[in-house]
């Protein structure tokens, strides 16, 4: 039954993640855009228990499941899978019992439906009529009127934007507010991966084509299929992978690693980036045609600096963030007035951990300037890496002699690999630990800063 | 070096934040140096688990789904994770007394 061609197009037609699950509450089959949330190809899942594929928190699983197969039920639950970009998204799970023409209950579907993206959330959040977008200046009003124009066309986006300017927000805004919101969203990290894995990840592989591959998997590119692909950095993306990527978007189609097999590709591409392309153009590390073939709708993100105004609008809206379901503490005056004062060179992404450090210091009373890190109050670049940046930038404690407060990212990164390597006495190896990067990032920055 | 799998029964735990129990494993050229110690929390924790690895000096964890938040923590403690593990806990030391263990890998006999 879960082989049959119809049933397969039928569950792809769903909007909604599906699985079919046998009474034993393993796999039987995923739709695609159940592939696409879970990370995983129905040929590695078939058979595997659906809980350890699904990564709910509807723990134990098997109780949710007994009104279904005893009573022939239709039930829904609210819970959360853990997706696989690591986020844990809200989901509603509707089971209903799937039966064999003897009118037996075989197994159960179960739909997934992403409460994240439903229309009532998106109209809770907000302030400026753009859903999601927390924000009072004319310059975040510009970047929702483009968001709504992009959002109606299926050209390619590039998105320029410091680090943490919210560049992955904005794509996904774009993808939500398109005609492709029913299909996936996928994001790829062009810097997480070493070149060899990348390629794979990206098109897919079929078994044999590389030692250790011993099944099928879809790349990024077929789970986001009618859908969306987001390239967070692409300048990270090697040069070998550029080519490729533009035959792709020329084409149209694509072939998986180890395979003769044309695939149609029909996933929208938007690319971000917070580097200078035409500079890296110019060095020859980025392809001219494939920035000319991305940058047909450019969009371009204010550091947080550049709109000052949206600051006490931001603290309030991580404060409540951080306080669900308790009363919202107040900042004194005092801290108010440092926040208001501090340039963040790490964007929203840092006001938002520096709320976060706060919060957590404070007790969930008022918020003093005591509570704030001491790199805001000291002006410290080496000090205020260590405790806020920590958790999203390891490595970074320690970086540089020099102080200062305004540092491009770009040379606090070069800064931070330098006294790495010096400590380490010139070994890269060892100086990719103390980073917390693997041997590969290491090796693809260095030639990024030319050391 | 020093191993915590998240575990649930006998196979990885699927979801590192829904965890209760712990094995943490020494090891040492390709082979375990002494007896297994399992760990109990009283409650599911992910903040527990990490700052369980913390306290234990634990070189690596292996898990099933582990958040970003929890994921980016024991990268800055300079923990290695090797997430995405589905199967057997037994199967997965074994591979990765091998060498051979890798993320997102499904370990023999999970299906």
């Amino acid at each position: 039954m879960f082989h049959n061609a119809d049933l397969i197009s039928l569950l792809d037609g769903i909007p909604h993640a599906v699985v079919l699950v046998d009474e034993k509450l393993h796999i039987g089959r995923m739709n695609q855009r159940a592939e696409a949330l879970t990370g995983r190809s129905n040929e590695e899942t078939a058979g595997i228990p659906a809980d350890y594929i699904l990564r709910t928190n509807l723990h134990p699983f098997r109780p949710h499941f007994t009104k279904v197969f005893e009573e022939k039920l239709i039930v829904s639950h609210e819970g959360n899978i853990l997706d696989l970009n690591r986020k844990i998204a809200p989901i509603r799970f509707s089971i209903s019992p799937v039966e064999s023409q003897a009118g037996e209950v075989i197994g159960a579907m179960i739909v997934l439906e992403d409460l994240s993206l439903t229309p009532f959330r998106m109209q809770e959040e907000g302030t400026d009529g753009f859903e999601g977008v927390v924000s009072i200046s004319p310059r975040m009003q510009e970047v929702s009127e483009q968001i709504s124009v992009f959002a109606g066309t299926d050209a390619s986006v590039l998105i320029y934007g410091e680090i943490g300017t919210g560049k992955g927000f904005v794509a996904e805004k774009i993808h939500q507010a398109s005609k492709r919101s029913s299909y996936p969203f996928i994001k790829v990290n062009c810097g997480a991966l070493p070149e060899p894995l990348l390629e794979s990840e990206l098109f897919g592989h079929v078994a044999g084509a590389f030692p250790g591959a011993d099944q099928n998997r879809p790349g990024m590119f077929r789970l986001a299929d009618r859908g969306t692909i987001f390239f967070t950095e692409i300048a990270d993306l090697p040069l070998p992978l550029q080519a490729k990527l533009l035959t792709v978007l020329d084409d149209g189609e694509l072939f998986a690693l180890g395979s003769t097999k044309k695939v149609a590709m029909n996933a929208r591409v938007i690319a971000a980036t917070s580097r200078d392309l035409k500079r890296l153009i110019a060095e020859g590390k980025f392809r001219e045609d494939l920035f000319y073939r991305l940058n047909v709708l450019r969009l371009q993100l204010p550091p947080l600096r550049q709109r000052a105004e949206d600051i006490p609008l931001l603290v309030d809206h991580f404060m409540h963030s951080f306080s669900p379901g308790r009363l919202v503490p107040k900042v004194d005056r005092e801290a108010q007035n440092i926040m208001k004062d501090y340039s963040y060179p790490g964007n929203v992404r840092e006001l938002r951990n520096i709320v976060e450090h706060a919060i957590t210091l404070s007790h969930g009373k008022t918020i003093k300037a005591e509570h704030l890190p001491e790199y805001l109050l000291q002006g410290d670049d080496a000090e205020r890496y260590a405790p806020v940046w920590g958790a999203v930038a390891p490595g970074l404690a320690g970086a540089g002699e020099e102080t200062g407060r305004a540092k491009r990212w770009d040379d606090v990164e070069k800064e931070m690999i330098i006294d790495a390597l010096r400590k380490s006495r010139g070994k890269r190896s060892d100086a990719a630990k103390r980073l917390g990067w693997a041997r590969s990032t290491l090796y693809r920055k260095l030639k990024h800063h030319g050391i | 070096m020093k191993v915590m799998i998240a575990i649930s029964n006998a196979d990885v735990a699927p979801r590192f934040d829904l965890t209760v129990e712990a094995l943490i494993v020494a090891v040492e050229n390709g082979k375990i140096a002494a007896e297994p110690r399992e760990l109990v929390l009283s409650e599911p924790s992910g903040d527990e688990l990490c700052a369980l690895a913390v306290s234990e000096a634990v070189d690596l964890v292996i898990c099933g789904g582990i958040d970003e938040v929890h994921y980016e923590y024991l990268a800055w403690k300079k923990i290695r994770t090797i997430d995405g593990i589905i199967g057997s806990y037994q199967e997965a030391l074994r591979l990765l007394l091998r060498d051979k263990l890798s993320a997102n890998m499904i370990v023999p006999g999970a299906a």
